[in-house]
């Protein structure tokens, strides 16, 4: 624990954050535009040019609208939610190896030797934010909401912890820098368990709360799920959270099946210094990022979403069964090939 | 009756044929041509017939057509018109037309286009226009008066031209129009 590397990875949370944040911003505008595009229709294009300052415009509306908190509320707790729904996002972004190296630094936070361990904790602290904003809340639609959160994160947190278990089988390590390196030798893990990475996207759709899962929420039932009773600066944060949560789960996804920031099968560009590959590699991480996002967002305005008795039956009955099976039959397969 | 449905095979139960079909429908509508219209700067073709604003026309001649009748007034189902009549001094401003409206006040924020004053005025005067974005900044702007609505409604082209041609049948007659 030395100064540099106090000073280094100062920076390097300043760096993700700074990255990260208006990358949130522009994925609810990616949101707004795919929708809208999807449904035949322009999108905003007023706030600047093609629309593109229209994040900026939502930011400030954000901001100068009343913060109103219902007399009903727990206020101790109607305050609390939001935060505790935001920073687990952010939290699980510290593990994720978003580069190779820049100068000597490794690109990324943390580099932990139980990295999943640590994401899947922290991953799981995230129901707390909207259960606590659903109790606190104080009335029916956000407490339902609140209740259909928590059952929905603990089925699939179980299917997706499990999903994951024969990537580490393969790698044989939990740290995330070593998965990558894995990939960069072997090839992309999607090709080596395509059913986790399956069962690990689906899961994904319901932990972030996005359609078709989109049980906490469900407009059409429960008005606005949890957040019912917020507005301004303290929704924004809700939905900052979403937004962050889906970042670092395409994040994951990229890190764990899809070679991280390597680049398959192309052989790398010569280039003239090793700064600009440190560069690159942060590019192509971002690149296979958004393509996740998009991912994300084309499927929210394609699926209805599914019966809250269907999407346990599907967390308990298949997957959580079907993920043991996976795990099982990868156990033997490196058994016999042993 | 009992509607027999089909068992879906297994292949169908898995769900993802219908998932991928459903992106290719998305995927298609994405680049499809939209539909919106960009409302302030293009605007639609409003129909022949449209029923918006009510406005007070002048024929060819340049002669405010509205004879103070009040009918409009008395049809009008949520009183948005009101006129203030002459009374004995007339009004008109043109030859054997004896009377015209001395104020003609159409509240635009009660009116409701229904186009009955449209319907019930003998003297053409009046007619429902192209208008159906009416804007203002108190209510009191938007109670229009008898110079703005002439103003916004021109002239009409009046074929039958009723006053000149009882003009020309009172000469004709020997009698002073």
């Amino acid at each position: 624990m030395n100064l540099e590397f106090l000073l280094f990875s100062a920076l390097k949370v300043v760096g993700v954050f700074a990255l990260v944040m208006p990358m949130i911003a522009y994925s609810v505008m990616a949101e707004r535009k795919i929708s809208a595009w999807i449904q035949d229709r322009v999108g905003p294009n007023r706030v600047g040019p093609q629309g593109m300052l229209q994040p900026l415009a939502d930011g400030i509306k954000f901001l100068l609208k009343e913060d109103f908190t219902p007399a009903h509320v727990r206020k101790a707790y109607f305050w609390l939610a939001p935060a505790i729904a935001m920073v687990p996002a952010f939290l699980t972004m510290a593990v994720i190896p978003f580069g190779s190296t820049i100068g000597h630094q490794k690109m990324v936070i943390a580099d932990l030797n139980v990295g999943i361990l640590y994401t899947f904790g922290i991953v799981s602290l995230g129901v707390y934010g909207i259960v606590l904003a659903g109790y606190a809340s104080n009335s029916k639609y956000p407490f339902l909401g609140g209740i259909r959160s928590s059952a929905q994160m603990i089925s699939y947190e179980l299917a997706m912890g499990l999903a994951v278990i024969p990537v580490f089988m393969l790698v044989g390590d939990l740290n995330l820098s070593k998965v990558i390196e894995y990939q960069s030798n072997h090839g992309w893990l999607v090709l080596y368990a395509p059913f986790s990475f399956v069962i690990f996207l689906v899961s994904s759709f319901a932990e972030t709360n996005r359609l078709p899962f989109d049980m906490p929420e469900s407009e059409s039932e429960l008005v606005a799920g949890y957040h019912t009773e917020y507005s301004s600066m303290k929704f924004a944060l809700f939905f900052m959270g979403e937004y962050a949560n889906m970042i670092s789960a395409s994040a994951m996804m990229v890190t764990l099946f899809f070679g991280g920031w390597t680049l398959p099968w192309f052989s790398e560009p010569a280039l003239s210094n090793a700064w600009m590959y440190g560069a690159l590699h942060i590019g192509v991480f971002i690149a296979k990022m958004l393509a996740f996002m998009v991912l994300f967002i084309w499927i929210r305005w394609m699926l209805p979403r599914f019966r809250y008795d269907q999407l346990m039956d599907l967390g308990w009955r298949r997957f959580l069964p079907f993920a043991l099976l996976n795990v099982l039959a990868y156990a033997v397969w490196l058994w016999v090939r042993a | 009756m009992i509607v027999k449905r089909a068992e879906l095979s297994f292949f169908e139960r898995l769900y993802l044929p219908t998932l991928l079909g459903g992106l290719k429908v998305t995927a298609r509508h994405f680049f499809r041509k939209k539909v919106t219209m960009q409302y302030p700067e293009q605007k639609w073709t409003v129909p022949p017939n449209y029923r918006g604003a009510p406005y007070l026309v002048k024929d060819q001649v340049g002669r405010t057509k509205c004879v103070s009748c009040q009918l409009c007034e008395f049809v009008c189902p949520p009183k948005a018109i009101r006129i203030t009549p002459p009374g004995p001094a007339g009004g008109s401003d043109s030859g054997n037309v004896e009377k015209g409206p001395l104020e003609f006040d159409i509240n635009m924020l009660r009116c409701i286009f229904c186009g009955f004053c449209q319907e019930v005025c003998p003297e053409e005067a009046i007619f429902l226009m192209n208008d159906y974005s009416l804007t203002g900044t108190s209510r009191q702007e938007m109670i229009y008066d008898k110079d703005k609505l002439l103003a916004l409604g021109g002239v009409h082209q009046d074929r039958i031209q009723k006053w000149k041609r009882k003009a020309q049948e009172a000469l004709h007659q020997g009698v002073a129009p």
